[in-house]
């Protein structure tokens, strides 16, 4: 009864949305406060039937109803019941139920809390999102109805496959979709923009702790997607550039741009024409990571189960959306105002730089992903563009735009003093020189390009907090006034410093794994001791045993640092019985940033078996550096700034705005 | 220095083209040397391929092959009709099983032994490589969409 209530709320949620699609736009047109006051109510009562819906799967899933197919092919009863709860999501039917309550929240976000938004604009971007819910809602249910029944219903279920049963999957996808379908707030907001025929720095204020939000989200969804594989798949890489990465990659590229055009948008005016494309483009980027997992033109860990009516339904919502905004774009671009000048040597000019570089990089991994597939459509030839050609492109795109972080927030508005930006960085500059040989020295003399890496991290860390130090001004106001002057900075600075030191140390761990990890494959015995990096790994013994759904075979290792025990691992071996698959789990230490990995391979005929393992210095900054960049991102969300909310549009008319 | 429109415009066309005629470059140059091209053991066979090129290969892991010695793995990847030999060094993956499909990615060496740097197998039951799937269908052994795991050796031809 539950599936069918969940059915029912779904096609009720699809009904609303489109009410919600069409009635707010005439109000808008019209002016009309009844019409308009339809999509609030609209946005709030489709959360709570889309909410409805994803309960009664949820329920399907705890009670293990096998007589829904959905059910059956993704759970068993001995399941524990985390993974019966995440398993909801774990399957491409429940997934997308996932997506669309996500992007039901993001909409009833905007009808509780989009109070100061002006009427109009409001009934407007909650009619677009009212579109991207009405095409996915029809997608659900015309291809992937989580709902379906099994008749007769079997008394097990197949089991969910063994690499998803982790406690990643509770956190990866919703914080993924989180950020993806956070940006359809952008999108929605572009548009309408466009249908008024209106925009101004006020827009950017509003469109901007939505975009700050999904970025934030997206970014620590990407992490956690990151460390999931490197710690599950046992293959001990962190990034893999597979096309579903770069999925989800590019809107990050395309979002952080967004980010920082919307600023200038937001103080200078200016930047109006390319900040909406840009959230046009950074939306069209998450569809078409979403065309790209589901419609099964990849194989990889992410695809789900293939089906050509998808892929031909997905692929027509993103030309809709994607050819539909870029032509109302085309039309109505004209109709924006031109904002204010500045010199290139300015805080516009180093953000227009950042706009530049983030998006010939996020060109040149769309086209890596992109190509082997139009290759092969064209010609039927086969390539694989893997590593290294990402590493030969996005990697000396990238260096410029980190070398010029530091000066971005040193420059003035309008018009800035590139020489006085240097001079105040001159301790950056040292520090990052210093580390440069002392990094030389330890390493004796490592590879030179490694060096010169960790040397841009040091650039950017100290450049992110000397700005902030200079802001106190401790030299000439002394040392308490300066820390009173440093409490009373706005949060959205430290927001910059603190996301801008992150990016410091994601890179400052990505140098030091690529470059400086050891790694040893052998073949060892019980009793066997092997030396890996820093440590001389003991094999003490195995032994095997049964979980809840699989029998497993642990290996027990000592590790040892000059001969005192420093850690004990047990990476072992699971056979899930149901599925009948193998699996690896690694068993990981943590010291410090850095960390111990070790995974077991075949069993050799005598008693032996294969073990990989790897001493991976500061591997966790990679990591950290990313949710620090989350935590730049809330602590400018929670700037008094964004939370007060936008000036009254009263205000912004008084700025030259164009003629509807 | 006087802020025209003009020149902004002028000043924003220049550094984005500059920063474009790179991004193209790069790619341009990645694409020609970095991208590895997919071959099956029969393409390696009749067509001569430089030694050192970066490929791809896919097909079957061969019946009985398969020799581990140390960390080091050797086996013969076969399209029922030719096979190349490959070796590895590193873990297999969870799901590498003779008779099944399997795709390496590496070079050829000088004396035809395939030096694999990547070895990917199924990620789980139901999936096959989709460069192997094309090539089985090409060679007319591919059994349907069920599992390829019983042995294709004797619709050789």
């Amino acid at each position: 009864m539950t599936a069918e209530i969940g059915h029912f709320a779904l096609v009720l949620a699809l009904a609303l949305a489109l009410v919600q699609s069409v009635v707010p736009i005439i109000g808008a047109r019209r002016r009309d406060a009844a019409l308009m006051a339809v999509a609030p109510a609209a946005a709030l009562a489709q959360c709570a039937l889309i909410g409805l819906s994803f309960a009664a799967l949820t329920q399907a899933y705890v009670v293990s109803d096998f007589s829904i197919v959905n059910v059956v092919e993704n759970s068993h009863s001995l399941k524990p019941m985390l993974y019966k709860v995440t398993g909801v999501w774990g399957n491409h039917e429940g997934s997308m139920l996932l997506w669309v309550l996500i992007l039901a929240i993001f909409g009833a976000a905007v009808a509780a809390f989009g109070r100061n938004l002006p009427a109009s604009l409001k009934a407007n971007v909650l009619a677009v999102q009212g579109w991207v819910t009405v095409a996915f809602l029809a997608f659900i249910l015309a291809t992937s109805n989580p709902f379906l029944r099994l008749d007769p219903a079997p008394y097990e279920g197949r089991d969910l496959n063994p690499v998803l049963q982790d406690i990643g999957l509770a956190i990866h996808p919703p914080l993924l979709y989180l950020g993806y379908v956070g940006f359809s707030i952008s999108f929605a907001f572009a548009i309408a923009a466009l249908i008024e025929g209106r925009i101004d720095a006020a827009w950017a204020r509003w469109v901007r702790p939505w975009t700050l939000a999904a970025w934030c989200f997206l970014t620590a969804g990407i992490a956690m997607g990151s460390y999931w594989a490197y710690y599950e798949l046992g293959w001990g890489g962190w990034w893999f550039w597979d096309p579903v990465e770069n999925a989800s990659f590019m809107p990050w590229l395309a979002g952080t741009a967004l980010l920082h055009s919307a600023v200038v948008m937001e103080k200078r005016n200016a930047l109006k024409i390319w900040t909406v494309l840009l959230a046009i483009l950074t939306f069209s980027l998450s569809l078409l990571g979403t065309f790209l997992v589901r419609s099964g033109v990849l194989t990889s860990v992410h695809a789900f189960a293939t089906d050509p009516a998808r892929g031909v339904f997905i692929l027509v919502i993103l030309c809709l959306f994607i050819g539909g905004g870029l032509t109302l774009f085309a039309l109505r671009a004209s109709t924006l105002t031109q904002g204010g000048v500045f010199a290139p040597i300015s805080r516009e000019g180093a953000l227009v730089l950042n706009n530049i570089i983030l998006t010939a990089a996020c060109a040149s991994v769309l086209v890596g992903t992109l190509y082997p597939l139009v290759l092969e459509g064209l010609t039927g030839e086969k390539i694989s563009v893997g590593e290294p050609f990402f590493n030969l492109t996005f990697g000396p795109l990238m260096v410029p735009l980190l070398m010029a972080v530091p000066f971005g927030p040193y420059l003035a508005w309008k018009r800035g003093d590139l020489l006085a930006a240097t001079q105040r960085l001159w301790f950056a500059f040292a520090a990052a020189i210093v580390t440069v040989a002392v990094v030389a020295y330890a390493t004796s003399g490592g590879p030179i390009l490694a060096i010169l890496g960790v040397g841009l991290a040091a650039w950017l860390i100290v450049g992110a907090v000397s700005e902030l130090v200079s802001r106190a001004r401790f030299r000439e106001v002394g040392f308490m006034v300066g820390l009173r002057r440093l409490a009373g900075l706005p949060r959205s600075t430290y927001g910059t410093t603190v996301a801008h030191a992150g990016l410091g140390m994601t890179l400052l761990g990505i140098v030091a794994v690529t470059s400086f990890q050891s790694e040893t494959i052998t073949v060892m015995k019980p009793g066997d001791t092997a030396a890996i990096g820093r440590y001389q790994i003991t094999f003490d013994g195995t032994d095997r045993s049964r979980g809840p759904n699989y029998d497993q075979l642990v290996v027990h290792m000592t590790a040892r640092q000059d001969g005192v025990v420093v850690a004990k691992l047990d990476p072992s071996k699971r056979f899930y019985t149901v599925r009948q698959m193998p699996t690896t789990e690694a068993s990981i230490v943590t010291h410090g940033f850095s960390q111990l990995y070790l995974t077991l391979g075949d069993e050799t005929g005598d008693g032996g078996i294969v073990v990989r393992m790897w001493d991976k210095p500061l591997v966790t900054l990679i990591w950290l550096g990313a949710l620090v960049m989350m935590l730049g991102g809330g602590l400018s969300l929670s700037d008094r700034r964004l939370r007060v909310g936008a000036p009254k549009p009263a205000r912004a008319s008084a700025a030259p705005v164009a003629a509807e | 220095m006087a802020l025209t429109r003009k020149k902004q415009r002028l000043v924003l066309i220049g550094v984005a083209g500059a920063v474009l005629a790179s991004a193209v470059g790069l790619v341009l140059f990645a694409m020609s040397g970095e991208i590895a091209l997919f071959k099956t053991p029969t393409d390696l066979a009749t067509a001569g391929t430089p030694p050192g090129q970066r490929l791809r290969i896919g097909g079957l892991v061969k019946e009985g092959t398969v020799q581990r010695n140390d960390a080091t793995v050797a086996f013969a990847v076969t399209d029922t009709v030719n096979d190349v030999k490959v070796t590895y060094k590193g873990l297999l993956p969870d799901l590498f099983r003779e008779g099944q499909g399997v795709v390496a990615e590496g070079t050829l060496g000088a004396d035809g032994v395939f030096a694999a740097d990547t070895v990917l197998a199924k990620h789980d039951e139901n999936y096959m490589p989709k460069e192997v799937v094309d090539s089985l269908k090409a060679q007319g052994v591919w059994e349907g969409d069920k599992e390829v795991s019983t042995t294709p050796a004797s619709s050789t031809n």
